[in-house]
C-alpha cells in the first residue's frame, strides 16, 4: 500500500472515519464529511453497505455530493424515496448500525450539545437544535462523532445536553430507557480518534495522527482524556484513497472547507 | 400509566382527541369540490394572527415559499411555527416579525451554508421565543399521533437529555416491558402549507421523491393549503391512485404556483437558487439589509410570478432545471468562499 506524502487534515479525517465502517452494514449519514467518509468506504472496503438519510432517502447512487440530507441527490436512483417516519422507525427497530453526528460541545461521556451556548432562555449563541441528532444518538447501534477539538468544545459540563452519549456513565442509558447496547462508538477530531473506556465510559484515546503529540491532545481538551499506555498512530491516507476522495468531491465542497 | 418525568416545554397544538374529532366533523368538508384559489385569498382566509403553523418539505426542499412570502406581505403576526427542520421558511418569517414563537427540532441554520443571521438575532434578543425543544423524529411522530387521532405515541428518543426537559414529552413506565419510554403528544397545527408536484382541483396530490413527514402533517393539520407546480385532470390521478400522497378531504385550498418553492429546491424540477439564498444570508446580516430584501422581493412585487421575473425569470429557472438534472454543474457563493 502506497501512502500519500502530502495530505490535508480533512482528507485524513475522511479516511480514518471510513476505516471504521464495516462492509454489509447500514450507515445513517449527514452531509459534509460523514457523507464523503461513507462514499469512500463504499468505494473501497465496504461495497455492500447501505446509506440511509433521515429525510427518507434509502440506498441512492449518489451522482454528486448532496448539500442537504433531504435534497434530491440523497434519493437519486435510490432503492426507496421514503419518509422520515419510515427511516426513523427502522433506526428504532435496530436496523441502523452506524450514525454520524457533529457537535458544538462534547463532554467526557460523549454527550453532545448542538442547541445553545449559554442559558437556554437568553442564549449567548443559539444553535439549530437537535434536528435528527438526538434520534440518531438514541437509536443507532453505534454513533460516530466528527468534530473539531479544543478547550471550548471538549468541556467537562455541557451548556445543554441535546443528544445522549453515555449520560452520567455506565448503565445510565439503559436506566433512562434508551435501547440497550447503543451509544457513542468513536469520536474523530483533527488530532486523533477516541473511544470510550469499557468500565468508566469516559473518552479514551485510541489513535493520534502522525505528528500529533500527547501534549497536543491534552492541551486541546477542557477535561481529562483517558490516555492508555498503548495507543496507535493513524496511518496516513493512501494514494488510492486520496484519488477517490477527489473523485467524490471534485469541487472541494467539503475537502476544501 | 406511571409518569416518571415530565418535560417542561410548552405543549403546542395538542387537542383532546374527542375535541379534535368534533372539530373535524364540523369543519372539514367531505365534498369533492373545486378548491382552487389564489395565494392572497388562501392566506387571507386560512391564516390568522396567533395561529400555529407548519410548513412542509424539509429544510430548503419542496417548500411553499409563495405562501411564506404572502404571509409577510399580509403582515400576519404572532404566529407560532413548527421548527421541524424549518430553515429558509422560518428564517424569512422570523426575520419579518411574523413568527415570534417556535417549537424547535432544527431551526436557525441553513445546513452547510451556515447559521441564519436574521432568526438568530431575533432569538438571541428575545424577540422570538423558543417555547419547546424536540427532535426531528419526535416531531413527525407528534404529527403521526395527530393524524391517527390518538393523544400520544410512545418512542425511545429524547430520553435522558435536556432536549427532553425542554420538550412537551413525558417519560412514563411502559405497561408492557415495565421500562421507561418517552411519550410524545399528538400535534394538530392550525394550518399546514405543503408544496407538491401536481394535484387536481379537488386537492388529490402527488409528490415526487421523498415525502419526508408530509404524509403525517397533511393528515394532522386542521387546515391544509396545498400549493402545486401544476393542476392536472382528476382522471390522471385516478389512473394511478397509489400515487396519491394526500387525498382531497384533508385539503382546504388548492393554489397553483409554478416555481412556488423558489429559492428552495423542487426535486426533479429545479435546484436550490444558491445565488439568491446567498443574497438573503448576506442581506439579513443587519436589520436594515433585511428590510431592504423584503422591500425588493416581497413588498416590491404583487405576486409570485412577478417575483420569479425579478429573480431572473425563465432563463434562471432553466438554469436551475439543468443543475437539478445534472446537465450543468452546481456552483454556490459559499462554495467559492464569497
Amino acid at each position: 500500500m502506497e501512502y500519500a506524502e502530502e495530505y490535508t487534515a480533512t482528507e485524513l479525517l475522511a479516511c480514518v472515519a471510513s476505516h471504521l465502517l464495516e462492509n454489509g452494514k447500514t450507515f445513517f449519514v449527514g452531509t459534509g464529511l460523514p457523507m464523503i467518509a461513507c462514499m469512500l468506504a463504499q468505494r473501497t472496503h465496504a461495497p455492500d453497505s447501505l446509506i440511509i438519510f433521515e429525510a427518507g432517502g434509502i440506498g441512492p447512487k449518489i451522482p454528486a455530493l448532496p448539500i442537504s440530507v433531504g435534497d434530491s441527490r440523497t434519493f437519486h436512483k435510490a432503492v426507496s424515496a421514503s419518509t422520515m417516519h419510515d427511516v426513523m422507525s427502522a433506526a428504532q427497530s435496530g436496523y441502523i448500525d452506524y450514525g454520524f453526528l457533529g457537535a458544538a460541545q462534547l463532554d467526557p461521556y460523549g454527550n453532545i450539545n448542538t442547541t445553545v451556548i449559554g442559558e437556554h432562555r437568553r442564549p449567548k449563541a443559539r444553535l439549530p437544535g437537535s434536528g435528527g441528532a438526538n434520534d440518531i444518538g438514541s437509536l443507532c447501534w453505534n454513533t460516530i462523532v466528527l468534530m473539531r477539538q479544543d478547550k471550548r468544545r471538549f468541556v467537562e459540563k455541557l451548556d445543554f445536553l441535546t443528544t445522549p452519549g453515555y449520560l452520567n456513565g455506565p448503565g445510565e442509558r439503559e436506566k433512562a430507557g434508551l435501547p440497550e447496547n447503543t451509544g457513542p462508538y468513536r469520536v474523530i477530531t483533527q488530532l486523533g480518534v477516541y473511544g470510550f473506556h469499557e468500565e468508566s465510559k469516559r473518552l479514551t484515546l485510541l489513535e493520534r495522527y502522525p505528528g500529533v503529540t500527547l501534549q497536543d491532545i491534552k492541551e486541546h481538551s477542557g477535561f481529562e482524556i483517558v490516555i492508555p499506555e498503548h495507543h496507535n498512530v493513524s496511518a496516513p491516507p493512501t494514494i488510492d484513497e486520496q484519488r477517490i476522495l477527489h473523485e467524490i468531491d471534485p469541487e472541494g465542497m467539503v475537502l476544501k472547507k | 400509566m406511571k409518569i416518571i418525568e415530565e418535560g417542561q416545554g410548552e405543549l403546542v397544538g395538542w387537542y383532546d382527541p374527542d375535541e379534535h374529532r368534533r372539530w373535524v366533523a364540523k369543519n372539514k368538508s367531505r365534498e369533492l369540490k373545486d378548491k382552487r384559489i389564489d395565494p392572497k385569498k388562501a392566506v387571507g382566509k386560512y391564516i390568522k394572527d396567533g395561529d400555529f403553523i407548519a410548513s412542509g418539505g424539509f429544510g430548503h426542499i419542496r417548500v411553499s415559499m409563495a405562501l411564506i412570502y404572502e404571509i409577510v406581505r399580509q403582515g400576519i403576526k404572532e404566529l407560532t411555527m413548527a421548527g421541524k427542520t424549518a430553515v429558509h421558511d422560518s428564517d424569512i418569517l422570523i426575520g419579518a416579525g411574523c413568527v415570534n414563537r417556535v417549537e424547535v427540532a432544527y431551526t436557525f441554520g441553513h445546513e452547510l451554508r451556515g447559521l441564519s443571521p436574521a432568526s438568530r438575532r431575533a432569538v438571541e434578543s428575545g424577540e422570538c421565543e423558543v417555547v419547546a425543544e424536540i427532535s426531528n423524529a419526535a416531531y413527525q411522530w407528534r404529527f403521526l399521533a395527530g393524524a391517527m387521532g390518538v393523544p400520544f405515541i410512545p418512542s425511545r428518543v429524547l430520553l435522558g437529555t435536556d432536549t427532553f426537559k425542554h420538550s412537551s414529552a413525558k417519560k412514563v413506565e411502559d405497561p408492557y416491558s415495565k421500562r421507561p419510554v418517552c411519550i410524545v403528544p399528538s400535534c394538530n397545527p392550525d394550518v399546514a402549507m405543503i408544496h407538491v408536484h401536481r394535484c387536481d382541483k379537488y386537492g388529490n396530490a402527488q409528490i415526487d421523491g421523498i415525502a419526508v413527514e408530509d404524509i403525517q402533517l397533511a393528515r394532522a393539520a386542521r387546515r391544509l393549503i396545498i400549493t402545486t407546480e401544476e393542476i392536472i385532470d382528476d382522471e390522471i390521478i385516478r389512473e394511478k391512485p397509489w400515487r396519491t400522497a394526500i387525498p382531497f378531504y384533508h385539503v382546504d385550498a388548492v393554489v397553483e404556483v409554478p416555481y412556488g418553492s423558489h429559492p428552495c429546491e423542487m426535486p426533479y424540477l429545479y435546484f436550490f437558487d444558491e445565488e439568491h439564498i446567498a443574497e438573503w444570508l448576506r442581506s439579513s446580516k443587519t436589520p436594515e439589509g433585511t428590510e431592504k430584501y423584503f422591500e425588493k422581493y416581497i413588498f416590491g412585487v404583487k405576486d409570485h410570478d412577478e417575483y420569479i421575473e425579478l429573480v431572473g425569470g425563465s432563463d434562471n429557472i432553466q438554469k436551475l432545471h439543468e443543475i437539478e438534472n445534472y446537465e450543468r454543474p452546481m456552483s454556490a457563493p459559499w462554495l467559492r468562499g464569497d
